[in-house]
């Protein structure tokens, strides 16, 4: 017996509702702005789709576009592998899992803004307790207020800094699921420790390597706060990355039309390059 | 393929045992023959993983040696032991296929790829998994995967002896008895020794030339299938071996004469020693209903199929017997009398008559 009738709506409403506030009317408004140009007053023209057309002929867009992959490339091929070392030489049982997991997780603890101010002050050429090491203790000349590389290397290493607990803790946890026997199983067959970890653990990490990357991917590309207090997107533009440029061209400029095709493109960016990720890390299993 | 020599053995997890209640395993001697099949029996926690885990060297134990053909290899890695193992849940490498699950433990020690792939055929063969070999093991059911596991092992044709550890516990049950009469048909034709962990006794009995039964941490009878069910040393493997399980008595011993509920019971021969808790073991397939004997009352007639367990109360103490027709109601006043061959008195829990002669 099937119940032919619309109730299940009601259940369905409130949710609908909160997603309708807090996501689709937001970005109808982001929508509405893109196809259409203002002069203030609350006075619209139409548009059409010469803002996206503008936004994605623009070196402008290319450069910051470009800094962002290089940057998400870097701290993704850096924190994966050295997240699924660290988790590798932490201890499975004892005393020391509860004081390994909270030292891990601490990082992640700290507000972004707050990250991106200790570091700042942290690598000051003579303030900070970095700057000071490199530029007078070992006379290495690193300013990234001045170097775009230095600022660079600061960036990147800020966010492995920040973010690789995350890659571990979930590593950790898929590695902890193991049970014993497939152990003892590869040592009665002989596998070498290479042999073990190819096998048995990155097989069986594998789906928690997947939301790391997934999550680590969306965060990096989508990274604002710390960069911008560290660098604010400098020296010159060699940190700026999309979403800073972003906000510049928005709160900056107050080009609220090109800053709102911008952010449908940036967000289609993200949306596929995640879909790829995730459709060619899942594509074994379905067969 | 060796004879496997257990030593002295003991073992504890603890580092610093104070008594005999800290061993997982308490002073274990004991031979096992090359080529021979093995069942290890005994309940939960009474030590039987921990002694296979020694003989395959996960475990070292605290004292004592092992020997495989009087080679002590008590401090080799399992790698270096030339064993094999089958644990309770299958293990397999979920991203190769059936065919490089196989041949894994043979690349591992660099056999060239012909001997490999003749030894891969050959096992695949005589699991019945030869149409499987390309697959992707990950998407094997429970029981194939279990054979995978299986073969893993016997793929090496030097290996000393394979070792199950109650490798059917995840398998369906009408998919166990087919691959337990797979394991005794791989027996004979491999002719390793082999050593089938389990408590469940049909498995162990149906598996094994050679039983052995443990209880905490120790061995208490070795012996074939039939030396078990008819003349269990302790009362423990009366108790554990057979269904029902050997009727257990409290009986008093006096001048030479057994005494139960105020009766004098006849028992196989000569009783040895003196003193201690004595008991009376018989088991249900040798209690009859009969015209004299002990007076009991009816308490419950369960119809198992072939035959039906009586169970009746002698004063406070329940006595089970297996008859072909339960032509009894509960409730009844029968008597009941014991088989005098098979009746046997146990003087702290071991044995203490001789066989007649």
């Amino acid at each position: 017996m099937k119940t032919e009738n619309q109730r299940a709506w009601f259940f369905v409403l409130p949710v609908l509702l909160l997603v309708a506030f807090n996501a689709l009317v937001p970005i109808m408004t982001v929508v509405n702005y893109s196809v259409q140009e203002t002069f203030g007053n609350n006075v619209f023209f139409w548009q059409g789709l010469d803002w996206f057309e503008q936004i994605l002929r623009s070196d402008r867009f290319h450069a910051a576009l470009g800094r962002q992959f290089l940057f998400t490339f870097l701290i993704l091929i850096i924190e994966i592998p050295l997240g699924i070392i660290i988790a590798l030489s932490m201890p499975r049982k004892g005393i020391w899992v509860p004081v390994c997991l909270v030292t891990m997780a601490l990082p992640m603890l700290i507000p972004w803004n707050v990250v991106g101010a200790m570091w700042n002050i942290f690598t000051l050429p003579k303030i900070g307790l970095l700057g000071y090491f490199m530029n007078d203790v070992l006379g290495v000349n690193y300013d990234m207020t001045q170097d775009p590389l230095a600022a660079w290397i600061t960036i990147i290493v800020m966010d492995v800094w920040h973010w690789t607990s995350l890659v571990v803790l979930l590593a950790y946890a898929g590695l902890v699921s193991i049970p014993d026997a497939y152990y003892q199983a590869a040592k009665i067959d002989g596998a070498s420790p290479w042999k073990v970890f190819r096998y048995i653990q990155l097989p069986k990490m594998k789906t928690v390597l997947t939301i790391a990357i997934l999550l680590r991917f969306m965060d990096s590309f989508n990274i604002y706060t710390e960069p911008f207090v560290l660098t604010g997107g400098g020296p010159g533009n060699s940190t700026t990355l999309l979403s800073i440029d972003l906000v510049k061209i928005a709160l900056g400029q107050f080009d609220l039309g090109p800053a709102a095709a911008m952010s449908l493109i940036y967000f289609a960016i993200t949306l596929l390059v995640s879909w790829l990720f995730y459709t060619l890390m899942t594509k074994d299993d379905a067969k | 393929m060796a004879k496997i020599t257990l030593s002295n053995l003991r073992h504890s997890y603890l580092s610093t045992p104070s008594g005999p209640q800290d061993y997982a395993l308490k002073e274990i001697d004991l031979d096992w023959q090359d080529g021979g099949a093995y069942a290890l029996l005994g309940p939960s926690g009474c030590g039987k993983s921990t002694l296979l885990n020694i003989i395959s060297g996960l475990l070292t134990p605290s004292e004592g040696r092992i020997l495989f053909d009087d080679r002590d290899v008590t401090d080799l890695p399992p790698d270096q032991r030339n064993i094999a193992q089958v644990f309770q849940f299958p293990v397999i490498y979920d991203t190769m296929t059936v065919r490089d699950n196989l041949a894994f433990p043979l690349r591992n020690r660099g056999v060239d790829e012909a001997k490999i792939a003749e030894r891969v055929a050959e096992i695949a063969e005589m699991l019945d998994v030869v149409e499987m070999l390309d697959t992707r093991a990950a998407h094997l059911s429970p029981d194939n995967k279990q054979k995978i596991s299986m073969g893993r092992g016997l793929v090496r044709d030097d290996v000393n002896v394979v070792m199950f550890d109650e490798p059917l516990t995840v398998i369906d049950p009408h998919l166990k008895w087919k691959l337990r009469s797979k394991l005794k048909e791989l027996h004979q034709r491999v002719k390793a020794t082999m050593i089938y962990v389990t408590h469940d006794q049909t498995e162990a009995l149906t598996f094994a030339d050679q039983v052995v039964v443990m209880q905490d941490g120790e061995i208490v009878q070795i012996g074939t299938p039939v030396e078990l069910f008819e003349r269990p040393q302790h009362t423990f493997v009366g108790h554990f071996i057979g269904s029902p399980g050997m009727n257990i008595l409290p009986v008093l011993e006096q001048d030479g004469q057994i005494m139960f509920d105020g009766q004098n019971i006849a028992v196989e021969g000569t009783i040895t020693g003196a003193g201690g808790t004595t008991e009376l073991g018989v088991r249900p397939e040798f209690v009859t209903l009969s015209d004299t004997g002990l007076p009991a009352r009816v308490r419950k007639v369960s119809d198992v199929g072939r035959h039906a367990v009586v169970d009746a109360m002698v004063g406070d103490t329940s006595i089970k017997a297996v008859v072909d027709h339960a032509d009894v109601l509960q409730g009844a006043e029968v008597h009941l009398a014991f088989r005098q061959d098979q009746t046997r008195l146990y003087r702290d829990g071991w044995i203490a008559t001789e066989a007649a002669q």
